[in-house]
């Protein structure tokens, strides 16, 4: 097992490597950063080029990409009016150095950092709900296979993964907020993350995520509770649990104990596979509600080429796709005995 | 079989006859045991539905109609003269529904021919090659699937959408973001395809047959399109019917995250990004080109999955 971990992580190395390479010439060919520089007036010439060198943006793209990597403390930059050498001060992002914003001048880290708790209070939260609720779900149709409520359950699952998540957080925002206070009901904020006249309190917070939380959740409850209604099924009618019926075993133990561990089971790898994703998915539910997460972020950011941001994000994303993939597969060995990695 | 167990089976031997003689096609079966699926059959009638709409619609409106406005009539409330209400510059949702479609409905469909290209392109030379250009190869398409595909389409999309002149297309101009678009989702959609294509290629290149082709003088060329590539065809036409829906909700995405197809080219994602000031007082703006896509991919995907289980030797219906 200590080896297939460590090889693993050596595989994802390169696998690292060629998304950061692939992104960052995508990303030089995206936009032009320094022509929002001036604000209205694009820069003029002089400006302009002053502005590339002390950006580093006069360098070829390798350059530029091998000081994004490694950074460019040990290369002269330039000579100083005593002729002296002048060495470069990034650190590169194998020393934790994602550069600083064109636009802010704030450390990348920082910009995000701020913003990362904010995302995942939204996507911990959601998931938690697609968990809870699609189990439930899952379980009740898989049960109940054919009855009224799983047909129900079963068309509606369908329809809803169909929805694109726009519409339905238009939907949600429609019939929870807008209908809401027009029969003068208690409805739902539709934006930021709080009042901004109560402050961040626990109880606003929580006010607020219902909407967007719902939004991503009903999408990926439908097709979670799918999964589970039919691997609890298949669960149910195999050997192990007809031998634990004829041992007389209570029903509810039988379903909840015997039959749901093994149904969950490929429940983990789904998890693990949507979660690093989820974070990327966010930037549309965030936009729709103001949330002052990543997905926003980005958007802001894209629309000013503000390379260094974008890279940073991108980047940290993909390094938890990775990481999850793997974490996914060694916690799957350790709930299936069956699997063995060599 | 003997004689007594076709007794008591009670089959007319002239039938068992003719049943031997015509074998049914793959085509057939599969055929047969799609229209036997109730929602493949429900998403081939909406499919259809939804074709008509924007089909027979273009006939009763005209694009000129579509892109009319007047301010005089902004945001009204649907009526019989605008079945579907105005929009704010007082043009017809109605018919921009049908011409928004039309683009919809055309991106998701060349998307995925590219995808399918790419896709089967890069399985084939992975699989049927091996060695150091499969490691590349996989490692990318391991890299394409680790970046979200809607961040990696916004980074293209704001590059290359004001790129591509105008273009004329059946007698229609369309923005150059079109292309854009087609081009983009296609080259961000093709790593599952070209990883099916790859393990069928794998186990195939070395049966017998393709042996017995080699061995008849037979180029690298004529044994994957000949031979290799026919057997791939089914999971291929399943996740291709699937990526069509999903190619129409990525351009939704990107339209209306304001980086899609530009105006005044209409699509259900651009016209649900312009509902946005509009989500109060305006529901009609949003709500049918929502519906509109909602049903569009919700068909499709019954279809696709009306075609996985049609499609699926181990089952047997």
């Amino acid at each position: 097992m200590t080896q297939y971990i460590i090889r693993r992580l050596l595989q994802s190395i390169p696998l690292l490597l060629i998304i950061s390479i692939v992104l960052f010439v995508l990303m030089q060919l995206s936009g032009d950063p320094l022509a929002t520089m001036g604000g209205r007036q694009p820069p003029r010439a002089e400006d302009r080029a002053r502005l590339a060198a002390s950006l580093g943006l006069d360098q070829p793209v390798y350059i530029q990409y091998i000081y994004w990597l490694v950074g460019n403390d040990w290369v002269v930059v330039r000579q100083d009016e005593e002729g002296n050498d002048v060495y470069g001060t990034r650190k590169g992002v194998i020393r934790g150095d994602f550069g600083t914003s064109y636009v802010t001048r704030q450390p990348v880290t920082e910009i995000i950092s701020q913003r990362l708790p904010n995302t995942l209070i939204l996507m911990l939260t959601a998931e938690v709900v697609i968990i809870v609720v699609s189990l439930g779900v899952g379980v009740v149709s898989a049960i109940r296979q054919y009855s009224l409520l799983d047909n129900v359950l079963t068309t509606l699952s369908f329809m809803m993964y169909s929805v694109p998540i726009f519409l339905m957080a238009y939907i949600l925002m429609y019939v929870f907020a807008i209908q809401f206070r027009q029969w003068g009901l208690p409805y739902l904020p539709t934006s930021q993350m709080f009042d901004p006249e109560v402050g961040k309190t626990f109880s606003q917070v929580a006010w607020h995520l219902v909407l967007p939380v719902l939004s991503i959740s009903l999408l990926s409850i439908a097709g979670y509770s799918r999964y589970i209604r039919s691997t609890m099924l298949e669960v149910v009618n195999s050997d192990y649990i007809r031998t634990a019926r004829s041992k007389g075993l209570q029903e509810r133990r039988i379903l909840f104990v015997h039959a749901f561990k093994n149904a969950s089971l490929p429940l983990v790898t789904l998890i693990g596979l949507d979660l690093p994703l989820l974070i990327g998915g966010a930037v549309v539910t965030e936009t729709i509600f103001a949330w002052p997460g990543m997905g926003r972020l980005f958007i802001d950011h894209l629309s000013r080429a503000d390379y260094p941001v974008l890279m940073g994000l991108l980047m940290l994303i993909s390094v938890a796709v990775v990481v999850f993939q793997l974490l996914t597969d060694m916690f799957y060995t350790l709930l299936d005995p069956r699997i063995r990695y060599s | 079989m003997t004689a007594d167990s076709a007794q008591t089976a009670n089959v007319d031997p002239v039938d068992l006859q003719k049943n031997s003689e015509v074998p049914e096609t793959l085509a057939r079966r599969t055929l047969r045991r799609f229209f036997r699926h109730r929602m493949a059959v429900t998403g081939t009638a909406i499919l259809s539905m939804l074709f008509a709409y924007i089909l027979i619609g273009s006939f009763i409106y005209s694009e000129a109609d579509a892109n009319f406005n007047d301010t005089s009539i902004s945001l009204n409330a649907p009526s019989l003269d605008h079945l579907m209400g105005t929009d704010r510059i007082g043009r017809d949702v109605l018919a921009r529904t049908i011409y928004g479609g039309q683009i919809s409905l055309l991106i998701g469909v060349f998307a995925v021919v590219m995808s399918v290209t790419v896709g089967i392109t890069v399985g084939v030379i992975s699989g049927y090659y091996g060695g150091w250009i499969d490691a590349i190869l996989m490692r990318v398409t391991e890299a394409f699937l680790s970046i979200p595909q809607l961040l990696l389409l916004l980074v293209l999309a704001n590059f290359l959408r004001d790129r591509v002149p105008d273009i004329n297309l059946f007698g229609r101009e369309l923005t150059g973001s079109v292309v854009v678009i087609i081009f983009i989702i296609g080259f961000t959609s093709w790593m599952y395809l070209s990883r099916i294509v790859r393990s069928t290629v794998l186990s195939l290149k070395e049966t017998e047959f393709v042996l017995a082709t080699r061995a008849l003088g037979a180029s690298d060329l004529r044994i994957i399109i000949q031979h290799i590539l026919p057997n791939t065809l089914a999971p291929v036409i399943v996740a291709a019917t699937l990526g069509v829906a999903n190619a129409i909700l990525s351009e939704a995405y990107i339209s209306f995250l304001g980086m899609g197809v530009q105006a005044p080219t209409a699509t259900w994602g651009t016209m649900l990004a312009d509902s946005r000031a509009h989500i109060e007082d305006a529901p009609w703006l949003w709500f049918y080109p929502g519906l509109l896509i909602l049903l569009t991919v919700m068909s499709i995907n019954f279809v696709g999955d009306g075609l996985r289980d049609a499609t699926d030797p181990r089952s047997d219906k």
